[in-house]
């Protein structure tokens, strides 16, 4: 320990990442070059974008003059094969991702299975839902059958990989202290791993839930049925009263079921 | 009852852990194990119930030797082994019932710990250990709302729902306060006095250990460098276990904790009066 006035009086931080000067401009220059480059390259039709202008008005007309009653049948008949379509696969996905998540955890599962069900999320994962929607419904025909397959399938990505994740993150010296007694590998999942997750896991189930309604809207619009499908044909036939009738219940499904998925969380912990 | 020969651990990463460490343990003896961070404390009492693989050598158990049995048969010797954890180790969003039932899992077929239905024995016996450990109270609680010290007692009330021949007991006492500690060790000592149950105990805490324990062994960089009593852990053997340091400062403090505990003591009573 000296005098005070004999230590530095001023501290940058060090950069952490690229620690060579010329190095770091070259990049942030490099950066903004391309973006600009990137923006310039983008054509913009304005004559097209001025007539789409006007169309977007009429489609925000037909918003503000919903139309519930003239479409009521088909409308009610799509929320019901939407909502039904949900909730089934949410539970089948949910039911099979379990094993494949279980599976897909390096900590718990040997080498090889963890080989495979990982590459099963991977699948799951890489294919978007308007994909496997289509390849669905060139194999089962049009309708909710086809929808419910999709969500499934894709529900399998999303829980087992989380809930893969989320068992790799557990307290290591919970599951020491149940091996320790003698536990069987089916014991130590059900004592040691299973209290540590499944706040965790209903709650993303919750989660899934509701992405599955928005999603079945989506996959209608491909012939995966629900919502979708009745919202296709609105727009089909320029009724924009209707088809904005048919978003504003999606918004108001979605935002309920937000709610009280947050809600139910919540009282999880 | 307990016999390690040569036994030693290098990890994958290269670090002998333990090297050529032989020890028996005699029915009935409590033995604290002491030594600096990474001496191998820790590494020890994992191979003995191979929580960690040992490299080479033999844990004797009785007549049988833990190292190289099957799965299964491993599953079947470590209900003969208790084990007590330095963060306690309790599954937290358990009730601390199942935690402590969870200490029969070696005993019972899957269907029977999956649906709760344990035999009428186990549930009476972890009734009485829990009114020993002074928790009956506390049997629908979820552990995460004891404290350290009932959790602690929870941990204890599980490694001994095993019907175990031997304790094994690591850092018992690391997150507790002073006081806490001793009525821990206190309730193992005694514990181990009822049953006749030998136990190795993990502790860094030399004042504690010479407190409680029968023989005191001191390891350094995975090698035995003291096995003797209490009595015999002088100043020059803490300097091999641990390296130099001023020991007799550290006994006063302790000293001057206990003092100031007792005088806080007297003072808390004679507010009460």
């Amino acid at each position: 320990m000296s005098a005070p006035d004999q230590y530095p009086s001023t501290w940058r931080r060090p950069p952490q990442i690229v620690t060579d000067r010329r190095w770091r401009l070259a990049l942030q220059i490099g950066i903004v070059v391309y973006l600009v480059l990137a923006i310039g390259s983008v054509e913009v039709n304005w004559s097209r974008v001025y007539e789409g202008l006007e169309r977007g008005q009429r489609f925000i007309m037909g918003f503000l003059q919903p139309d519930f009653a003239s479409r009521w049948r088909d409308i009610s008949q799509g929320l019901v094969e939407s909502l039904t379509m949900t909730l089934t696969s949410t539970v089948v996905g949910v039911a099979i991702s379990v094993p494949i998540g279980i599976g897909a955890a390096r900590n718990l599962a040997p080498r090889w299975i963890y080989y495979i069900c990982r590459a099963i999320i991977a699948v799951s994962r890489a294919l978007q839902e308007i994909i496997i929607a289509i390849f669905f419904v060139a194999m089962f025909g049009f309708g909710p059958f086809a929808g419910f397959l999709t969500l499934s399938f894709a529900t399998i990505g999303f829980i087992a990989k989380l809930l893969a994740d989320d068992i790799e993150e557990i307290d290591e010296t919970q599951a020491e202290a149940i091996r320790s007694t003698g536990a069987s590998w089916w014991q130590l999942v059900n004592y040691a791993v299973q209290p540590q997750v499944m706040p965790r896991l209903i709650g993303l189930s919750l989660y899934r839930l509701d992405i599955n309604f928005r999603e079945s809207a989506v996959i209608g619009i491909v012939g995966a049925g629900g919502i979708g499908a009745t919202l296709n044909t609105a727009i089909d036939r320029y009724e924009y009263d209707s088809a904005g009738a048919i978003l504003l219940i999606i918004i108001a499904i979605v935002m309920v079921a937000e709610y009280s998925s947050s809600y139910l969380r919540k009282f999880l912990q | 009852m307990l016999k390690l020969e040569g036994l030693s651990k290098t990890y994958k990463t290269g670090d002998p852990a333990l090297s050529d460490v032989t020890l028996s343990v005699p029915k009935g003896q409590i033995l604290g194990l002491i030594g600096p961070s990474g001496a191998g404390k820790s590494t020890l009492i994992r191979c003995i119930n191979r929580l960690v693989e040992p490299t080479s050598g033999k844990v004797m158990l009785g007549d049988v030797n833990l190292v190289g049995l099957s799965k299964a048969d491993l599953r079947r010797q470590r209900r003969r082994i208790g084990m007590i954890f330095q963060e306690y180790a309790l599954v937290e969003r358990l009730t601390v019932m199942e935690n402590v039932l969870s200490g029969r899992l070696g005993y019972v077929p899957f269907w029977r710990s999956f649906m709760r239905k344990y035999p009428a024995a186990d549930i009476q016996r972890a009734y009485q250990l829990l009114d020993r450990v002074g928790l009956l109270d506390k049997a629908d609680n979820r552990a995460d709302a004891l404290s350290g010290g009932q959790r602690q007692r929870v941990g204890i009330a599980r490694a001994l729902a095993q019907d175990p021949e031997l304790l094994l007991v690591d850092e018992p006492t690391a997150s507790l306060d002073p006081k806490t500690s001793r009525q821990i060790m206190r309730l193992l000592t005694e514990i181990c006095a009822e049953r006749g149950l030998p136990a190795i105990v993990n502790i860094h805490d030399v004042p504690l250990a010479q407190q409680f324990m029968q023989r005191i062994v001191g390891l350094r960089a995975g090698r035995v460098v003291f096995d003797g009593t209490p009595d015999q852990l002088t100043e020059s053997t803490l300097t091999t276990i641990y390296g130099e340091e001023d020991w007799h400062e550290m006994r006063r403090g302790d000293q001057e904790q206990q003092e100031a505990e007792a005088e806080a003591r007297d003072r808390m009573a004679a507010l009460a009066k």
